[in-house]
């Protein structure tokens, strides 16, 4: 890493020569209307030259300036420059290639462009592994990209591209599936966090407990989602017709109840398996220490093992969270809503946009998560980093 | 205690599987009254064998070539000269691994059209990460005492990544390999949405014409493969971890 | 007063400490010495009820331990192990803090307290009261765990294997803070271990245990010069005992009137040190110092004569 002066950055160097070639392919994509196959437009055929070049160029600029190893803020200065030429061709050719296309046609992006979007942000997360900011630097990092995004997204600057199209003909059914989505990640991660603790805990005290629990758990693990969904929906419908009240409160066998269920079920491992994990990473002579000063089993557990243990108990909220907001999406398949109702709908119609529309906030949710629990984690690092 | 358990269970569960997809009328009595008026209870559209037959084959094709791509990987950052690419491939297996699978595998339809194409390349890129970031962990934290006593001895680079490094992180490598498997076998299963022969076929229609019996049926199938052969794995690592001294990551 | 009577403890039939008696005088270091499993870690380990003794009983001050609930027991006995078992995610003051904090100090009597015990271990308080466990060296850790076992003027400080994880010359310096702490808060200690020559540096008494039975208990002295059984000569060492005996003994009490060539050792070194400057500088006397002044000779003579005699 030290190599100091004018070296390359061997990835650096591997992302100019893709990054170029990624130039040389379609970029955006005229379609008739939000079906058929579109012919894809080459970055500076989208419009006039004295248009396109300037976002061209701030990509293949962006591009050289990842390239000196020994200037990691050049580099990530690099990244954002070459996003922003992304972002300025995006809202320069979909208004340009719309002229005269007819009523219906759609501007979607093409292959040059997800490619472009890799590498330019490969590159910025090259960098900053470089720069290793602290866990408040990534915090403010990650807030100014929300931030901005929200900005382009508000403004309508992109708003002729076809997934936005494809939004603003289903603004409610969206906000609709982001609530549920939301609730069930959410909810199924705060439920098995209710549950697990406590079960974790206990496991943690009795290791036949642990021996018996920890096996059935990863059991359930390992069913597949769809099968384990499946499967819920003839229990939860029994459920639903013979204990009375049950469909009342909304159990019922299709809908937002076996979703549920199956994502608390699969929570269940990562909670428990990490509390139990998090509480025996206490050093025994710490342990042994606490009962010699006559602490009872609650302030030890309190005290000592629960503060020892936090940053691999919140790594289990991490993975529970990471994997229920992609796990939420099969939700889409019984009627459970959340973003899986457009994806799935997308497949059936064989509509593109609609498919992005459903997994491409379903990605950032994803993304945005984990990398908001990473930074939560190391905040509950007890010790300084670096010396513990 | 538990390995008493499991002589039992273990052989049950085969001939179980066995049954519910080579013999599946068999069945018909027990998901009856699950099955709506008149509909079939056994899903006949297709032959069960040959849907987990091609569900399995899509997964062991798409985890062969993945286990090959990411050692090859591993091993390339693991070398002196790959080292710059290090703090890249962590922050990519990072990221990466929070992709939701039904994502990508949505994601690849526009790109690869429907059938199994896509499910297999969904399958192929989500599963080089479990693999890639157990490799080059194992490949890296090698015991130093041996990796000197190798050079010691003077074997050469290529002798000692064949003799010393890959036999040592095997067990680790093949916990990756275990975790791509699983996954790979639950995303095949959301692959029969975009057109692919697996077994999620049973499911999905059941799903579509209320037939709880083929969800069920479905569901059994599926869930006993995964578990069948998550178990077999585990198995399988034990007895090699028992050979290299139980060396072994979470 | 600390008095231990018929103390026994089984395991599955198999008797780790069988019937143990002895007492412990207040403000004096009592080192227990074994090998391992000779049944000194649980003999210690049953004074604060870590483990429950299966017949006998310890009375503290006349009041038995049994009267008390376990972990109220243990907040007035100071308690230290080998690897110091400080809380890796608490200060420095914090893990000193910990027992006063559970018997509800005031809050400036607490930190007063810190302060007090940092500058007792020669540790600038300013400096190291708010780091971690984890930026402190070996031999610090190791005080800061002393000092926690301390804090709160317990009636008695517990030590196992206080020392086990310091390496040699670290190891001696901390021997040496013990001894002076010890003399200048007037504690009362019971120390385990199974380095004899610990035992004889650090003990007031020292107690030799085997096969869970106490088979001798005595000053240093009389266990180097007259060792009850094979199992406490051979922990002695026979070859080294003469050497041992003489590291007990301080130069005043050989010292004769004239003169000597060469440094001179101070009156309070042993007579082990002066055979060691006369065979390394070949001289047949050392002379003896006190407060800068000759007070005398120690002559290679005498210290051998004193060595014969006892051996």
């Amino acid at each position: 890493m030290g190599r100091a002066g004018w070296g390359l950055s061997p990835p650096g160097v591997l992302f100019a020569v893709l990054g170029l070639g990624a130039l040389l392919l379609p970029f955006l994509t005229v379609a008739a209307n939000r079906i058929v196959a579109g012919d894809g437009v080459l970055p500076w055929r989208l419009a006039a030259p004295a248009v396109t070049l300037p976002g061209t160029a701030a990509v293949m600029a962006g591009l050289l300036l990842g390239l000196p190893s020994a200037w990691p803020r050049l580099r990530f200065a690099g990244s954002i420059l070459g996003l922003a030429g992304l972002l300025w061709l995006l809202m320069q050719g979909a208004p340009a290639l719309l002229v005269g296309a007819g009523d219906y046609a759609r501007v979607s992006p093409a292959i040059g462009f997800w490619c472009l979007l890799l590498i330019l942000m490969l590159l910025m997360a090259d960098a900053l592994a470089q720069l290793a900011p602290g866990s408040l630097a990534r915090g403010a990092l990650l807030a100014a990209v929300l931030g901005t995004l929200a900005l382009i997204l508000w403004s309508g600057t992109l708003s002729q591209l076809s997934i936005l199209q494809e939004y603003a003909g289903r603004r409610e059914a969206f906000a609709d599936a982001a609530v549920r989505h939301l609730a069930l990640a959410f909810g199924s991660l705060a439920t098995a966090a209710a549950i697990g603790f406590p079960l974790g805990i206990l496991c943690h005290r009795r290791s036949s407990l642990r021996t018996t629990t920890l096996p059935v758990l990863s059991f359930l693990q390992t069913i597949p989602s769809l099968a384990m969904f499946g499967l819920m929906i003839p229990i939860l419908g029994w459920v639903g017709d013979s204990v009375p009240g049950a469909q009342a409160i909304g159990i019922a066998g299709i809908g937002f109840a076996p979703a549920f269920l199956a994502l608390v079920l699969y929570s269940l491992l990562p909670v428990v398996g990490n509390t139990v994990t998090g509480l025996a990473a206490t050093p025994p002579s710490a342990l042994e220490a606490a009962r010699g000063m006559g602490m009872t089993p609650r302030q030890r557990l309190w005290q000592v093992e629960l503060p020892l243990g936090l940053p691999i108990i919140l790594t289990g909220l991490r993975i529970v969270l990471v994997q229920n907001v992609g796990l939420a999406v099969i939700a889409g398949l019984i009627g459970g809503g959340g973003f899986g109702t457009f994806v799935f709908q997308g497949l059936n119609q064989t509509a593109t946009d609609l498919i992005l529309l459903g997994a491409l906030p379903t990605v950032a949710l994803a993304l945005v998560s984990a990398i908001v629990m990473d930074i939560l984690v190391e905040l509950a690092s007890p010790t300084p980093q670096g010396t513990a | 205690m538990r390995i008493g358990v499991g002589t039992i269970l273990r052989p049950a569960l085969v001939l179980l599987l066995l049954a519910l997809v080579l013999r599946p009328d068999w069945f018909a009595p027990v998901f009856r009254p699950l099955a709506p008026e008149g509909a079939p209870a056994i899903y006949a559209r297709s032959s069960l064998l040959s849907l987990s037959l091609s569900h399995l084959g899509l997964v062991a094709a798409a985890t062969a070539a993945a286990t090959l791509v990411a050692v090859t990987l591993a091993i390339l950052v693991t070398r002196p000269a790959g080292e710059a690419f290090r703090p890249l491939s962590r922050t990519v297996t990072n990221m990466g691994q929070t992709f939701p699978p039904v994502a990508v595998l949505a994601l690849a339809v526009p790109a690869l059209g429907f059938g199994a194409g896509p499910t297999l390349v969904a399958l192929f890129l989500y599963g080089l990460l479990p693999i890639f970031e157990n490799a080059t962990i194992a490949l890296s934290t090698l015991p130093p005492a041996t990796m000197e006593a190798a050079r010691g001895m003077g074997l050469n680079r290529w002798q000692r990544l064949v003799q010393v490094e890959l036999p040592l992180a095997f067990p680790v490598i093949l916990t990756g390999i275990r975790l791509s498997v699983v996954i790979a076998l639950g995303t095949a299963t959301i692959g029969s949405t975009v057109a692919a022969r697996t077994l999620g076929e049973v499911i999905i229609a059941g799903l579509l014409t209320s037939n709880t019996a083929y969800v069920l049926q479905g569901g059994i199938i599926v869930g006993l493969f995964a578990v069948l052969i998550y178990d077999a794995l585990v198995q399988l690592e034990a007895r090699l971890a028992r050979h290299t001294g139980g060396r072994r990551t979470a | 007063m600390i008095e231990i009577d018929r103390i026994t403890k089984t395991y599955n039939g198999v008797k780790a400490v069988d019937a143990v008696t002895m007492t412990v005088e207040t403000g004096t270091i009592t080192v227990i010495v074994g090998t391992s499993g000779s049944g000194k870690t649980t003999l210690l380990r049953m004074i604060n009820r870590l483990e429950e003794p299966t017949s006998g009983e310890v009375r503290i001050n006349g009041v038995s331990t049994l009267a008390t609930k376990p972990h109220l027991l243990r907040r007035r006995i100071g308690y230290a192990i080998q690897g110091h078992g400080l809380f890796p995610h608490h200060t420095v003051a914090r893990n000193i803090g910990a027992v006063p904090r559970l018997l509800d100090w005031p809050k400036d009597k607490i930190e007063a307290r810190v302060d007090e015990l940092l500058t007792l271990f020669s540790m600038d308080p300013a400096q190291f009261r708010d780091r971690y466990p984890a930026e402190l060296s070996g031999g610090q850790q190791q005080r800061v765990g002393v000092a926690r076992a301390l804090a709160s003027r317990p009636d008695l400080l517990l030590m196992d294997e206080p020392f086990g994880a310091l390496d040699p010359i670290i190891r001696a310096r901390a021997q040496d803070d013990l001894r002076r702490i010890q003399k200048a808060l007037g504690s009362t200690i019971m120390l385990v271990t199974h380095d004899m020559e610990e035992a004889i540096r650090l003990g007031d008494r020292v107690a030799v245990m085997d096969g869970g039975k106490l088979v001798q208990h005595g000053t240093p002295a009389e266990i180097i010069a007259q060792p009850a059984t094979d199992f406490v000569a051979n922990m002695v060492g026979e070859v080294e005992r003469p050497l041992r005996l003489l590291s007990l003994i301080p130069l005043c009490d050989l010292v004769e009137d004239g003169d000597a060539p060469g440094a001179a050792l101070p009156a309070d070194a042993s007579l082990r040190d002066a055979l060691a400057a006369c065979l390394w500088t070949g001289r047949s006397a050392v002379p003896v110092e006190r407060d800068g002044d000759v007070v005398g000779r120690v002559t290679f003579d005498a210290i051998r004569a004193r060595a014969e005699l006892r051996a």
